[in-house]
């Protein structure tokens, strides 16, 4: 049985002596590897500096040189309960992602304030930052208390004003400490310099502390992070892989996937080198196979058919963020969001407010979010995702937003809205009412061509080129029938018109746009615009037909389906002989009076 | 769930995220226990299969049984396994044990070298031919974007500020000042073309817990970690110039996590034994700027 683990963030602002308390603890609890101290104590000596704690920790040479924290450093040190990892974050405002990197994973934070410097703004920001991330368990020490002669009086103002502060966050810390760092008061044992203090030295809190319960009590949530089918060795298993990130499921229980709302039931439980499950629980990164062959993303979130507590699904919810791109936030920037393991087109739609750190006012006025905001806002995604609330599931709520490959911010969400008009819609009617008309009518053109203009899609599951051959066979068809018939693959516009577009994994949102904007512009030509696009969902369809309106969309599905409730013009099946297939389409066609009798 | 379980699962979701979303991704595999964990971790990722090419850059000075071993486990388990080297440097004996390089060039000519052109592509790699077991040229030569690499944080200083997903630009260069946020479990997962990213998954692991696991787990590991009888091990493995066991009776995983529990090395740094971190004070951490692993 190994030993149980517990991660801790240290945090405060600059110069307040946080790398001086890790430096300490380790060297009097006898952490440091054999010869360690002794060596940093003989570099200190040569170089003629005075030898400092913080210089254990600060292992690297840029950080002595310029002696402070620049990242996050991991020291292991163990009692005789547990073993802890500390996060030393650094407190320069600059590095503000760095703590707050090592505050995300941490259990619970201890927050250093210098007895004489007092509270900055940064042991405030860090107050706030500590309460978004979630951790429950802080231990406030107040350091330097030998340059503030013991003072139990200045400890005891500091309790009361950041105690103050830190409720109105609705942190409660479990207690203060008044500690010297340098000196090693009441850190690993109880200082004989601070008769008045009563309460436990730090190592004693340290061990009273708890790890977080893993949630099994929680509804199952499963966020689908990638979906495996290795064939090597005759392996036909398709494993949906993933972790639970609350409660637990048992073989054979019915399940729902969303957004996409598909359902199935679990067949088996999936782990390497292990006995059969019957059960999988939180914590564990595992897979699953279901029972029926079912298609969706990686990024969908699997629940069980019988709790009643769903997550949420919408375009639009309310969150509160921080902000660490070096560019700040706008509106109407497509920035990348990651929730869980679902990733999607998001836009900034309104800035509710910012907190002003200093004193958690409000500014409300503010109309991008700066590098270091913590800020309420109203997000819309170009899709609708699964999630729950920040008070309900941790996992499932908080999210990151990247921007131009790095993440730029993150945040929990808050609260679920509902869409008025997406911002799809808005555009569109945008677009429609600014459109310059030649002096040739849709009319015109109809009774010219002997047809209507037309988007014609062909989409199914199976990325196979049946779907491309039935798509340019009708294309012929069409046209030697008279028709001005044009088929244009959709790989064409990435090589050709995208060609500037560096897509990245998730552009499918801006790949379907493109060729919605281009079958707008083809089909008011008049023209009959036949295209292919395999894998489609019913979000994506139906952006696709706002997209191309006034005009109708006209879908031909190939194959398996990979629509849930939208319904396709037409169905071809696989075994369906190719010509009697494009007859179908054809007389369809006539009968929807899109080409004309006497055309074919 | 006990902390072994916890490790194991963090990373188990690290490689599920470096494998959904890097097209060009590889892992090396030093043969030492730290990687041979990690690519046991990625048969449970993977569920018994291991869709990465595993890469180990040879120095041609590491320890005979070190390559029998790898050859032995890639057949086994039906490895890709690619390897890379400094065909130059060996060639012309620009070495340390050939005595025309000091033993921070050598590292630096025959690891880092040969690693950043084998992930590169623009040298050779040999890949294992299962149907011949021979090695030969591989035809794929596109560069690695993503790299999986088993460091540690609790091995030295440098090592403590990683990141799990830690991108490396185009000329391999690490810049510790400015590295991407890591909140919760969202990483870095989008990259600028040009640029690739280090991803580590044991970046939590202590040498105990490694320990621990191989034993629960049975992993086998190269036997050049026990004592074959004649009271000395090998604590950490690389080249035979430079690297030295240990003084240790320890003849199987039990009774190393027992040593490294209570006995003469729970307060010795595990690289002890590796003569080129003592160089200089920041040895390791001027090679690992460089892209050494």
């Amino acid at each position: 049985m190994s030993r149980e683990q517990m991660n801790i963030v240290i945090v405060g602002h600059v110069d307040h002596g946080k790398s001086t308390v890790i430096g300490r603890l380790l060297s009097d609890t006898n952490s440091l590897p054999e010869g360690k101290l002794e060596q940093v104590k003989a570099t200190c000596a040569r170089n003629a500096k005075p030898f400092e704690y913080a210089f254990l920790l600060d292992a690297l040479k840029d950080e002595r040189s310029q002696g402070i924290t620049i990242d996050i450093a991991r020291c292991f040190f163990k009692t005789a309960k547990r073993d802890y990892i500390i996060l030393d974050a650094p407190g320069h405002i600059e590095f503000l992602k760095n703590m707050v990197t090592g505050a995300s994973r941490a259990e619970a934070a201890i927050l250093v304030i210098d007895a004489k410097e007092g509270i900055r703004e940064n042991t405030k920001r860090h107050g706030l930052l500590i309460s978004m991330i979630g951790i429950k368990q802080v231990i406030v020490l107040v350091n330097k208390m030998d340059l503030m002669e013991y003072s139990r009086d200045v400890f005891e103002s500091f309790v009361r004003d950041y105690g103050k502060f830190l409720s109105e966050l609705n942190v409660t810390p479990l207690c203060y400490i008044p500690v010297s760092a340098f000196y090693g008061d009441n850190l690993v044992s109880r200082s004989p310099h601070m008769p008045w203090y009563e309460g436990p030295d730090m190592l004693s809190q340290l061990d009273v502390l708890t790890n977080k319960e893993i949630p099994v009590k929680l509804p199952f949530r499963f966020p689908v992070q990638d979906i495996y089918k290795f064939t090597e060795e005759g392996d036909d298993r398709r494993i949906l892989a993933g972790t639970v990130e609350t409660g637990e499921i048992h073989v054979n229980d019915e399940v729902l996937f969303l957004p996409s709302r598909k359902k199935s039931r679990i067949q088996s439980i999936e782990l390497f080198n292990a006995p059969v499950f019957e059960r999988a629980q939180a914590g564990q990164a595992i897979g699953f196979t279901v029972t029926t062959q079912l298609y969706i993303p990686p990024g969908e979130m699997m629940v069980k058919v019988s709790e009643n507590r769903l997550p949420k699904i919408s375009c639009r919810f309310k969150a509160n963020v921080f902000w660490v791109g070096n560019t700040p936030m706008i509106k109407d920037k497509v920035y990348k969001l990651k929730v869980a393991t679902a990733r999607v087109p998001v836009k900034l739609a309104e800035i509710v407010r910012v907190v002003d750190a200093a004193d958690l006012s409000a500014m409300v006025s503010q109309q991008v979010v700066n590098r270091h905001d913590v800020a309420t806002c109203i997000f819309e995604t170009l899709k609708p995702i699964a999630y729950d609330l920040g008070q309900d599931i941790e996992g499932t709520s908080r999210f990151v937003i990247v921007d131009h490959y790095e993440i730029a911010g993150g945040g929990v969400i808050l609260e679920s809205l509902e869409v008025q008009e997406t911002d799809l819609e808005r555009h569109v009617k945008d677009r429609e009412y600014r459109w310059d008309r030649g002096y040739v009518s849709r009319e015109e053109r109809k009774i010219a061509y002997s047809h209507c203009g037309k988007f014609i899609l062909f989409t199914g599951l199976d990325k196979d080129d049946r779907t491309k051959v039935l798509a340019k066979t009708l294309e012929r068809k069409l046209f030697d029938s008279g028709c001005k018939a044009y088929y244009l693959g959709f790989e064409n516009l990435e090589t050709g018109l995208d060609a500037d577009q560096n897509y990245a994994q998730d552009s499918r949102e801006e790949k379907i746009r493109r060729l919605g904007e281009l079958g707008r512009i083809l089909t008011d030509s008049g023209q009959i615009f036949v295209t292919t696009m395999p894998d489609l969902d019913d979000y994506d369809i139906g952006n696709l037909k706002k997209l191309i309106s006034p005009y109708e969309a006209f879908v031909v599905n190939v194959g398996t389906s990979s629509f849930q409730e939208f319904k396709s013009d037409l169905n071809i099946s696989k075994a369906d002989d190719p010509r009697e297939a494009i007859n179908r389409v054809c007389k369809l066609l006539k009968e929807k009076e899109i080409i004309f009798e006497y055309s074919i | 769930m006990d902390a072994l379980n916890k490790l194991e699962a963090q990373s188990v979701y690290i490689l599920r995220e470096a494998y959904r979303n890097f097209k060009n991704l590889c892992m090396l595999w030093s043969i030492g226990k730290d990687s041979t964990v990690l690519l046991w971790l990625a048969r449970k990722a993977f569920f018994g299969h291991v869709p990465i090419p595993l890469v180990h850059i040879d120095t041609h000075y590491k320890i005979p049984e070190m390559i029998q071993y790898r050859d032995k486990l890639a057949r086994e388990w039906k490895l890709n396994m690619i390897y890379g080297e400094n065909t130059e440097a060996i060639k012309n004996k620009l070495t340390f044990p050939d005595g025309n390089a000091d033993r921070l060039t050598c590292c630096r000519s025959l690891k880092s070298e040969a690693l950043k052109n084998t992930l590169s592509g623009e040298w050779i790699r040999y890949r294992l031919n299962h149907k011949t077991g021979q090695y030969q040229p591989d035809e794929n030569k596109e560069p690695y974007s993503g790299v999986i690499v088993g460091v540690r944080a609790d091995e030295e200083g440098s090592r403590s500020k990683e990141r799990y997903f830690s991108p490396r630009d185009r000329y391999n260069e690490w810049n510790i000042g400015d590295q991407p946020p890591e909140f919760w479990n969202q990483f870095k997962t989008d990259f600028a073309p040009g640029t690739h990213l280090r991803i580590h998954p044991l970046l939590d692991w202590t040498e105990l817990n490694i320990w621990e696991y191989i034993d629960r787990e049975h992993i086998p590991i190269t036997s050049l970690y026990f004592d074959q009888g004649k009271g000395v091990r090998y604590r950490s493995l690389g080249c035979y110039p430079c690297t030295c066991p240990v003084q240790s009776t320890a003849k199987n995983t039990k009774e190393i996590i027992e040593e490294l529990k209570t006995g003469k090395f729970s307060n010795i740094a595990e690289r002890a034994g590796r003569a080129q971190d003592k160089e200089d004070s920041g040895g390791l951490e001027t090679l690992r700027r460089e892209g050494y692993m």
